[in-house]
């Protein structure tokens, strides 16, 4: 090639770059883009509109694990670390499957152990969802700041949770600016299974009236169709596919539970905070629960491995 | 030769822009519409997106007897209003934030668990600072939950 031709394409490239760079840094488009149509054209504006409506974002947003684990505290769950995961079973995670799986589930171990000031189980559970999150190549997510931060306020539950929801913050964000959602799907469902595990779990009487836990689990029949949403979105990714086998095989055991729904009422009062007035009435046999109990309890086995 | 190294540049260069409207949406949602929580925990979870004057989104979650939540809602600077709307499953207005003003925020509880639909739209804004254009930027959506 003469040095002259490869000038020339030096310069073409360059300018190129330039003007493409200033199209892809401008942060408006033109008012004139939008299609104008006119009342004539009723049905092709009514196709424009479903088009909109089909390009609409939406998010399906699951319990994170900090939620999860307040939830769990709120309905009057113990603390039994016996049901959490073993930081030891760690080394085994060298998939991205089983790491995504397993840093929602320690990630919700932590969030349990902290709500119950567990301070050292908090460190170490902190310490092995860092080593998850650097497995999956989210280096920053964890940082050694963060840890220090955990280290430095043992004793003050909601700096920890602060401390919590910032990793969690960190892990999400970074996956979503790295292009890896799909990944960041599994990290919830794992960390959403964890907390039905240690739920189901901890009831000993199903029959016991007003067994506010019970009701929780039960509830998840409602967060159960956003998972399955949110994974049916990703289920190209062969370990996103994966997982949605399992939470399907899930669903079909929370068919056998029936929640009848009233309509919601906003009630406002002054200087208070607005309540949603409704009722949920629930029907479940112990039957049906100890068989939801033996899958989710089955599944969870299989994460952890 | 020039069709290939325009295919790769012009990748490059979408690949770029994407990246850095995603980096910047990430700092926006941490710096900005986090601290609307406060005194709320955040719960940690990443919703956001780069949204249009106009264009909306929908998010879908569970909301949890017994739990005081806050929503906030939040748009970047370049942006106009951004209303937000609070739904449930049938589509029934529970709360708009246009009739406040279009404040950030609301603060609820919900007596017994329910679904919900959080409708946020970015808002026309046809005398903005120029007429023709169309400003877009970054909308968060971040939920906090009261300690127990």
């Amino acid at each position: 090639m003469s040095k002259r031709v490869l000038a020339d394409n030096i310069k073409w490239l360059i300018g190129s770059t330039l003007i493409l760079f200033l199209l892809g840094c401008s942060s408006e488009s033109s008012r004139k883009d939008r299609i104008e149509v006119d009342a004539s054209e009723i049905s092709s504006q009514e196709l424009a509109k479903e088009g909109i409506q089909t390009a609409r974002q939406i998010f399906y947003s699951l319990p994170s694990p900090l939620e999860t684990a307040m939830i769990l505290k709120r309905s009057g769950a113990q603390y039994n670390e016996e049901l959490l995961n073993p930081v030891d079973n760690a080394s085994k995670y060298t998939t991205n499957k089983s790491m995504a799986l397993n840093l929602g589930i320690y990630s919700t171990d932590l969030s349990y152990a902290s709500l119950f000031d567990q301070t050292q189980a908090s460190i170490k559970y902190m310490a092995v969802s860092k080593r998850m999150a650097e497995g999956l190549g989210i280096l920053n997510a964890i940082d050694n700041t963060i840890v220090q931060r955990l280290e430095e306020n043992v004793n003050n539950r909601e700096a920890i949770m602060d401390i919590i929801s910032e990793s969690l913050l960190n892990t999400s964000s970074i996956l979503e600016e790295d292009d890896r959602v799909a990944i960041g799907s599994v990290i919830l469902v794992g960390g959403w299974i964890e907390g039905l595990y240690i739920a189901t779990s901890l009831v000993d009487d199903v029959k016991q009236a007003d067994n506010e836990l019970v009701d929780r689990i039960i509830d998840q029949k409602l967060s159960l169709s956003t998972v399955v949403n949110l994974l049916e979105q990703h289920k190209d990714n062969s370990d996103v596919n994966e997982v949605l086998g399992d939470i399907k095989a899930l669903a079909a055991v929370y068919e056998k539970i029936q929640i009848s729904f009233s309509g919601v009422e906003a009630v406002e009062q002054e200087g208070q905070t607005t309540v949603l007035r409704s009722k949920n009435v629930v029907s479940v046999n112990p039957t049906v629960f100890n068989e939801l109990r033996n899958k989710v309890a089955s599944i969870r086995t299989k994460y952890i491995m | 030769m020039r069709s290939l190294a325009f295919i790769l540049i012009f990748t490059g260069v979408v690949v770029f822009s994407s990246n850095n409207a995603n980096a910047q949406c990430k700092n926006f949602a941490k710096r900005v519409c986090r601290l609307e929580l406060s005194p709320f925990i955040h719960d940690g979870n990443y919703n956001a997106a780069i949204l249009t004057e106009g264009e909306d989104a929908e998010l879908f979650k569970t909301f949890y007897a017994g739990q005081e939540y806050r929503i906030a809602v939040c748009g970047s600077e370049s942006l106009p209003k951004v209303e937000f709307k609070v739904m449930d499953v049938e589509r029934r207005v529970l709360f708009t934030n246009a009739s406040k003003d279009y404040v950030p925020f609301w603060d609820f509880k919900v007596e017994a668990t329910q679904q919900l639909i959080i409708m946020v739209k970015v808002l026309d804004n046809p005398g903005g600072s120029d007429p023709d254009m169309l400003a877009s930027g970054c909308v968060a959506i971040m939920f906090g939950l009261k300690a127990n």
